[in-house]
C-alpha cells in the first residue's frame, strides 16, 4: 500500500519535472508571444528559434501569455528581467492602437515598451472567394461605388491592422463599406470562403493559406511580393496605402543600450539568411530590417498614420 | 486503394509506432491535469518536430492530442473537474458515477467511448473530409448564433435539479461572458478598471475554480472518504463495460456523428458537440430520468462526441487551412513550417502525407484503448487509496500549477481561487456550476455571431432574412422549437391518452 503509494507519488512527481524540464532545460532567451499558440506572431518566432541556436548556441524558449489583443502581456513587460535574457513580441498597430482607443484602461501605454527591432509585416491584403464575380481590384471598387455600404468585407478584430485598412480605403478610393470583425484570421476566412461576406480585408499570408479557394487582389505592401508575382500593390493601382502588421520585439525599460543592441544585431543576422528569407517569403511574409537605431523613427511615423486614422474613426479628437 | 494499403504500411514503422505510444502516453498525463491543455500540449512538441520527416512530426502531434482530449474525462470522472470545457458534460454522469462506487466502470466506459468517438471521426476524416469541409462553410454568422442558442436551450434538458436555478445560473454565464473588450466594435464592457478584466474572464480557470474547489471544500470539511471503493475485486470491470458499450452500440454511434459533424465547424466545435450530443442522448433515452445520477450511456454521449471532434476538427484545419480548434491552429502552424501546403490539393499531390497523418492519428486511438484503461486503472487506485491529507493538497497543487500556466499569470490563480468561492456558496444554494460555465462559454459564440449577422443583413437590407430565412438556420431554430415546446406537448398528449383510457 505505501509502497505503491510511494511509486505513484514518485512517477508523478519526476513526470512533472521532466515536463518542466523539456520546456526550461538550458533557458537562455525566453521569448514571450503575447498571443496563443498557433498564430503568426508564434510561427515567425519558432522559424527564428531553429537559426537562434544554430548561429548563437543558445536555446530561444518561446512562452505564450495571451489576452486581451496582447495587452494582458504588455502589461507586464516591465516587472520581467532587464538583462537581456527575456524578450517580449511586440506588435504594430496594436501597441499603438490600443492605448490610443482605450485611454488608461488598456493597461500599458506605448512609451512602456521598449521596442528595439521590427523583423518583419505581413502587409494587408483584398482577398475575394474564388468564384466571385470580382476579378480585379477595380470590379470591387466600382462595385462599392455602386453599392455604397454593400461591400462587406470580413476581418480579424477591432482596430486591428485589418480594420485600418479598410479605413484608408475608404478615405483614399472615396467608397464606403461595411467591414464585419472577427474573432481571428479563422473565423474571417470562414466567413470570407463561405461567401458570408463580398471580400475579406486580410494578410497576404492568407492567400497562401487558402490557397486556389481565395483570389488576392490587391495588397498593400512597397514593392509586390515573390510569393505573388501577378498581385498588383495598391501602390500600383493609385492608392498610396503601405499597410500591415509590423512585427517586433520589446524589452523592459531599464534594458541597457548595449543589451539592446546586441539583441538587435542577433535578430537582424537571422534575417540576413538567405534560408531564412526565402522560407519567410514562401509564406506571405515580407522580411523587413528596422533595428535598434531605427525603430524610434519608424514607430513616429506609424504613429501619425494610425493618428490620423484614429481621428476619422472619431476615437481621438 | 492499394497505395492506401502502403500508406497505412508506411506508417507503421517502427519509429512512427513508438512516437505515437509516446504521443498518447504524453498526451494522456497533461490532458489528466486540470488546466493544462490539449493546445498547450502540442505547443511545447512543435520544436521538437523539427528535426523529425513530416509525417513522423504529424503523427506524434496528432497522438499528443488525441492522448490530451481523453486525458481531460479523467479529471471529470474523478474529482469534477473538466480540463476542458468539451469534458463539461462528462462531469454530469462521470463523477455521479464515481461517487456511486463505480469510478473504475465509468474509467473503462470512457475510454472505450473515446476509443469509438475517435475512430468514427478519423474515419470521416479520411473518407469524407472534402465534402463535409463545404459543409462547414455553409455555417455563416447565423447558424452559429441560433447553434449556440440551441446549445442555450439544452440547459433545461442537461440540468440536474431545479430549472429556474439552472435559467439564473446561465444567464450569470451570460453576464460573465460579457466582460472585457468586445469582438465586434473594440468597446470596454463592465472591466471596472481592472486592466486585467479587458482580455475577458479566461473560462479555464473559472472552470477550475467553480468545478473543482467545491469539491476540494467539501472534501476538507466533510468526514469520510473521496469516492467509495467498488466491491469489485481488482479488475478494470472490462467485461461489465464492454457489455454496457455494446447494449449502446447504436448510442455510441450517434454520439460519435455528433461529435463528428459538430466539429467541423471552426471555433465552436469542441465545445458545443459533446452538449448537443448529451443533450440528444437524454431526450431520446428510456433512461433518461438516471441522467446526471450516474448513467453510463450519458458518459458515452459525452465522452463518444468530444473524442471525435478530433477527426472532425482536422477536416477544415486540412481542406481549408482554417483551424478547426485551438490545437488544430498549432498543427497548422506546424504543416507551414514543415512546407505543407493545406487545401484540397494536399489530397491529391500531398496525399501520401494526408493518409500517413490519418492512418497515424487511428494507430493513435488503436493504442489509446490498452494503455488508456490500464494507466486509468492506476488513476482510478491512486485517487480512491491515497489518504485526504495528500490528496486534498495534491489536487489543490495541480489547480494552481494549471490555472497558472494558461497565461503565465499569478492573476489566473486568484481568479481560480475566486470563482471556487463564488461557486462554493452558489454550490450550498443549490446553483450548480455548469449553466454558468455553459453560459460562459456559449455567450461570447451567440453574441459575436449576433452582431456579425446583424451587421451583414444591415448591409444588404436584409436583417430578418438573414436571421430566418436561411435553410441551415431555419432547421436550427425547428430543432429549438422542438426542444422548448416537446415537452409541453408530450404532457397534454399522454394525459389525453390517459383520460381515453379511464
Amino acid at each position: 500500500m505505501i509502497k505503491l503509494k510511494s511509486i505513484i507519488s514518485k512517477i508523478i512527481a519526476s513526470s512533472i519535472i521532466l515536463i518542466m524540464s523539456i520546456a526550461y532545460a538550458n533557458a537562455q532567451l525566453t521569448n514571450i508571444i503575447p498571443f496563443g499558440p498557433g498564430g503568426e506572431s508564434d510561427v515567425t518566432a519558432r522559424l527564428q528559434q531553429k537559426y537562434y541556436k544554430e548561429m548563437f548556441n543558445e536555446d530561444m524558449v518561446i512562452q505564450y501569455k495571451p489576452g486581451g489583443g496582447g495587452a494582458v502581456a504588455w502589461q507586464t513587460l516591465n516587472s520581467e528581467k532587464n538583462d537581456g535574457s527575456v524578450i517580449m513580441g511586440a506588435n504594430l498597430p496594436h501597441i499603438i492602437m490600443q492605448p490610443m482607443a482605450n485611454k488608461e484602461k488598456a493597461g500599458y501605454t506605448t512609451s512602456d515598451l521598449n521596442v528595439f527591432n521590427f523583423f518583419h509585416y505581413t502587409p494587408d491584403a483584398i482577398l475575394v472567394e474564388a468564384s466571385s464575380p470580382h476579378k480585379t481590384f477595380k470590379d470591387l471598387v466600382a462595385f462599392a461605388k455602386k453599392n455604397p455600404g454593400k461591400l462587406t468585407l470580413s476581418g480579424s478584430g477591432t482596430y486591428s491592422a485589418n480594420h485600418l485598412l479598410t479605413i484608408q480605403l475608404e478615405q483614399k478610393a472615396g467608397i464606403k463599406t461595411t467591414y464585419v470583425p472577427f474573432k481571428g484570421t479563422g473565423a474571417a476566412n470562414q466567413a470570407l470562403l463561405g461567401k458570408q461576406v463580398e471580400g475579406s480585408a486580410g494578410y497576404s499570408t492568407i492567400g497562401i493559406q487558402l490557397g486556389d479557394k481565395a483570389r488576392v487582389l490587391a495588397i498593400a505592401s512597397d514593392k509586390r511580393l515573390p510569393a505573388f508575382p501577378n498581385v498588383p500593390t495598391l501602390k500600383e493601382l493609385g492608392y498610396d496605402i503601405v499597410s500591415g502588421a509590423y512585427r517586433g520585439y520589446a524589452l523592459p525599460k531599464s534594458t541597457s543600450t548595449a543589451t539592446k543592441k546586441k539583441l538587435s544585431d542577433r535578430l537582424m543576422k537571422i534575417n540576413a539568411d538567405k534560408n531564412f528569407i526565402k522560407t519567410m517569403e514562401d509564406g506571405g511574409y515580407v522580411v523587413v530590417n528596422i533595428g535598434h537605431d531605427q525603430v524610434n523613427k519608424f514607430m513616429a511615423e506609424q504613429k501619425k498614420i494610425n493618428e490620423s486614422i484614429a481621428k476619422s474613426l472619431g476615437l481621438i479628437k | 486503394m492499394t497505395s492506401l494499403f502502403a500508406d497505412f504500411l508506411s506508417s507503421l514503422s517502427l519509429l512512427n509506432v513508438s512516437l505515437a505510444f509516446m504521443g498518447v502516453l504524453a498526451g494522456i498525463i497533461i490532458g489528466a491535469l486540470p488546466g493544462l491543455s490539449a493546445t498547450m500540449a502540442v505547443a511545447v512538441l512543435v520544436p521538437f518536430t523539427f528535426s523529425l520527416n513530416p509525417s513522423s512530426a504529424l503523427i506524434v502531434l496528432g497522438a499528443v492530442y488525441t492522448g490530451a482530449i481523453f486525458g481531460g474525462s479523467w479529471s471529470a470522472i474523478l474529482i469534477n473537474t473538466p480540463g476542458t470545457p468539451s469534458a463539461v458534460a462528462t462531469t454530469f454522469d462521470g463523477y455521479a458515477m464515481a461517487k456511486n462506487g463505480n469510478g473504475d466502470l465509468a474509467m473503462s466506459i470512457s475510454c472505450m467511448s473515446s476509443f469509438v468517438g475517435g475512430i468514427v471521426g478519423v474515419i470521416c476524416l479520411a473518407l469524407f473530409a472534402p465534402p463535409l469541409a463545404s459543409i462547414s462553410l455553409a455555417f455563416g454568422p447565423t447558424e452559429y448564433f441560433w447553434l449556440a442558442i440551441l446549445g442555450l436551450t439544452l440547459i433545461s434538458t442537461l440540468a440536474e435539479g431545479d430549472n429556474i436555478k439552472s435559467l439564473i445560473g446561465a444567464c450569470f454565464g451570460l453576464f460573465l461572458s460579457m466582460i472585457g473588450i468586445s469582438v465586434v466594435g473594440g468597446d470596454m464592457r463592465l472591466t471596472g478598471n481592472i486592466s486585467f478584466l479587458n482580455s475577458g474572464i479566461e473560462i479555464v480557470s473559472a472552470m477550475i475554480g467553480l468545478f473543482c474547489i467545491p469539491v476540494i471544500l467539501d472534501l476538507t470539511s466533510l468526514k469520510g472518504k473521496h469516492l467509495t471503493e467498488s466491491d469489485a475485486p481488482k479488475s478494470l470491470r472490462l467485461v461489465e463495460a464492454f457489455s454496457i458499450m455494446f447494449k449502446n452500440k447504436f448510442e455510441s454511434l450517434k454520439g460519435s456523428l455528433i461529435g463528428t459533424f459538430i466539429g467541423i465547424l471552426p471555433g465552436a466545435g469542441g465545445s458545443i458537440a459533446s452538449i448537443v450530443s448529451y443533450g440528444e442522448a437524454k431526450r431520446t433515452s428510456k433512461k433518461k430520468d438516471n441522467f446526471g445520477k450516474g448513467e453510463p450511456e450519458g458518459l458515452i454521449a459525452s465522452e463518444t462526441a468530444n473524442n471525435a471532434t478530433v477527426g472532425g476538427g482536422f477536416i477544415p484545419t486540412l481542406c481549408l487551412g482554417i483551424p478547426g480548434t485551438p490545437p488544430d491552429a498549432v498543427i497548422l502552424g506546424a504543416l507551414l513550417i514543415q512546407g505543407i501546403k493545406t487545401g484540397d490539393t494536399l489530397f491529391t499531390q500531398q496525399s501520401d502525407i494526408v493518409y500517413t497523418f490519418i492512418f497515424g492519428l487511428a494507430l493513435a486511438t488503436i493504442i489509446m484503448l490498452p494503455l488508456g484503461l490500464v494507466m486509468g486503472r492506476y488513476a482510478y487506485k491512486f485517487i480512491i487509496r491515497v489518504p485526504k491529507e495528500i490528496l486534498i493538497p495534491s489536487i489543490i497543487f495541480l489547480t494552481i500549477i494549471g490555472s497558472y500556466s494558461i497565461q503565465n499569470s499569478i492573476l489566473n490563480v486568484y481568479f481560480m481561487f475566486f470563482f471556487g468561492l463564488i461557486g462554493w456558496v452558489l454550490n450550498r444554494a443549490g446553483f450548480k456550476a455548469s449553466p454558468i460555465v455553459l453560459g460562459l462559454v456559449l455567450g461570447g459564440i451567440a453574441e459575436q455571431g449576433f452582431v456579425q449577422a446583424y451587421i451583414i443583413g444591415n448591409a444588404q437590407d436584409a436583417i430578418l432574412a438573414n436571421f430566418f430565412a436561411r435553410p441551415i438556420s431555419a432547421a436550427i431554430i425547428f430543432m429549438i422549437l422542438i426542444g422548448l415546446f416537446y415537452p409541453i406537448f408530450k404532457d397534454k398528449f399522454f394525459k389525453k391518452k390517459e383520460l381515453i383510457h379511464d
